[in-house]
């Protein structure tokens, strides 16, 4: 565990996740859950199925209220947020499970992805006000630049609902992306994807973090994530189990243990 | 181009009463449509758009036209004050009830505006002091626009319109801004609308205000123009076919709804002659239309034409 104090690289860490607990009902979904994300990397949270991964995507984003602990994201506390003001200060994501508003085109999905920067009023949208053209020209524009970045131009005017798989969860990360987030969560992006698609999204993970932007990752796919993360956090049964590089945790007995050893929970 | 459909319709509006003068469709008809059209198009917003059921829309409708109805007949108030007074006590009601109204979901939220609109029936029928009771209001003065009373058939054709295309144009504009894709998006998903930064809560309590509003006005011409209001214009009946004009005509789509509202309108007026059956051949057509056209009549229909259009230009 004191290799975790000593590694830790810069001074203000962009996430800093002190102690987290989550119990639903007697169930210890997270059990004091500790660590830092520094702006600029890619951070990845491995574990097996159960371990409490996505329940700590919920908890950051405030979908769920941890029973203790503290989430502060870049000096703001996150716990006892609502949702669409924590997305306000800069943190976006996408879901394990597609979440993606079928009931629109691939560049209005987007658009949506830029209500922060929208600030239409009720009354000048239904009054159709000059400034809310421009504003639409504004978003339309903003959507289709990030669009452009994940290559999804070609595609804007489909309906949403029309697409394959692999594309629905690049619009997904589109659409978190037009929020400009400065931490993006990505929910098992590369789940269900064949193997050009997972590496085309090695790619784009990339060129997002090229981008400025802080990447907090949940996969189970190893070889993208060994690949891809420059630090990540292993978690089991709602604890931290191991934290570092790729090769600190790869070279890691506890993690080897869990993921091999442990016929009962074996994850690839 | 964005409006075209708007300008088609109010040309429409406009040539109708030329070429048909003196028409008993075209003028009583046509208001009684025009009226449904505004109050379907307000339950679209909330309905179609932002995805929440209410069942109790006629209760806002039977509001404004009874604040119209009181305000004058007994306070002596000019017409159009009293229909913003209307309009401020109905936005008033549908912004207390939204809050925890709206936290229901599904069934739960129908239930609750069900029993709101029972509850606002019940009360025009029991406070016989304001509402007349069941025997309702009458001597309704007509509106009066700056001194030109609107009392005959021909100029309450032309009021109702213009409101009509007022409410259309509202609507079209709010659909195709922010406000509307983020109501779009609350009914997509709201995990992804509220991370994404939407105040789902907020946004669905404004949208149920601005459909709220859309019917207190919708009642207040329907009180003037009838010069009477009594319960069973209000009642739990009514609701539901409101519900039915927006499903009808296709769900998040203004000219559906508006369609929807022609339709049955046209509909009633037709079954006049069948009385006695008008129940039962309005069940058989509505369940052939969910069976036949699940998205709706003008939705469904646009789809097919546009499909046999394309098989056309592809076959020549």
């Amino acid at each position: 565990m004191s290799a975790i104090a000593a590694s830790s690289p810069s001074p203000a860490p962009l996430l800093a996740v002190e102690a987290l607990e989550q119990s639903f009902g007697g169930v210890m979904a997270l059990a004091g859950v500790s660590f830092q994300v520094p702006a600029g990397l890619i951070y990845a949270v491995i574990g097996p199925n159960g371990a409490g991964k996505t329940t700590l995507f919920n908890a950051l984003c405030g979908f769920y209220a941890p029973s203790s602990g503290s989430i502060r994201f870049d000096g703001h506390e996150l716990r006892g947020l609502p949702t669409h003001a924590i997305a306000a200060l800069g943190i976006s994501r996408t879901f394990q499970n597609l979440q993606l508003f079928f009931n629109m085109t691939v560049l209005e999905n987007v658009m949506v992805g830029c209500h922060l920067r929208a600030k239409t009023g009720l009354l000048a949208a239904a009054l159709r006000l000059p400034q809310v053209r421009r504003e639409e020209r504004r978003l339309r524009e903003w959507a289709r630049e990030t669009l452009a970045l994940c290559e999804l131009a070609d595609r804007a005017e489909q309906p949403a609902g029309t697409l394959p798989y692999g594309l629905m969860k690049r619009i997904e990360i589109a659409r978190a992306l037009a929020a400009r987030p400065r931490l993006l969560l990505l929910d098992e992006p590369a789940a269900g994807l064949n193997d050009t698609e997972t590496l085309a999204l090695r790619e784009l993970i990339a060129r997002i973090r090229a981008t400025g932007v802080t990447v907090l990752l949940v996969e189970h796919h190893m070889p993208l994530v060994m690949s891809v993360s420059d630090r990540l956090l292993v978690l089991d049964y709602g604890s931290v189990l191991a934290e570092g590089t790729p090769a600190d945790i790869q070279a890691d007995p506890r993690v080897v243990a869990a993921y091999l050893g442990g016929a009962v929970h074996y994850a690839v | 181009m964005r409006l075209a459909g708007l300008y088609a319709c109010a040309a429409v509006a406009a040539a109708l009463p030329i070429l048909f003068p003196d028409n008993y469709f075209v003028t009583v008809v046509g208001i009684s449509a025009g009226i449904r059209v505004i109050l379907a198009v307000g339950l679209n917003l909330l309905m179609g758009y932002a995805g929440q059921i209410s069942l109790g829309h006629a209760a806002f409708f039977g509001m404004g036209a009874y604040a119209s109805a009181i305000l004058t007949t007994r306070h002596a108030w000019p017409a159009l004050l009293a229909m913003a007074a209307g309009l401020a006590v109905v936005g008033a009601s549908a912004w207390l009830l939204a809050r925890p109204i709206l936290r229901l979901r599904g069934h739960y939220l129908a239930m609750a505006t069900l029993g709101f609109g029972i509850i606002v029936h019940v009360v025009m029928v029991q406070a016989t002091r304001w509402t007349g009771g069941p025997d309702g209001l009458a001597g309704i003065p007509p509106l009066n626009l700056l001194g030109w009373s609107v009392d005959t058939d021909l100029r309450w054709y032309g009021v109702v319109m213009a409101a009509t295309l007022l409410a259309v144009w509202l609507s079209l504009n709010l659909a195709d801004s922010q406000v509307g894709r983020a109501l779009r998006a609350v009914h997509g998903s709201e995990f992804a609308a509220r991370m994404l930064g939407i105040d789902t809560g907020r946004a669905k309590t404004r949208i149920f205000v601005v459909s709220a509003l859309f019917a207190a006005f919708a009642g207040s011409l329907f009180a003037h123009q009838q010069g009477f209001v009594s319960p069973d214009s209000f009642n739990l009946i009514v609701s539901v076919e409101l519900v039915t004009m927006v499903v009808l005509g296709g769900m998040a789509s203004t000219f559906g709804a508006a369609c929807g509202a022609i339709a049955l309108t046209l509909l009633h007026e037709g079954l006049v002659v069948f009385e006695d059956y008008e129940m039962l051949i309005h069940g058989a057509l509505l369940m052939a239309v969910m069976i036949f056209l699940p998205q709706g009549l003008f939705v469904g229909l646009s789809q097919a034409t546009r499909r046999l259009w394309r098989a056309a230009r592809r076959g020549g």
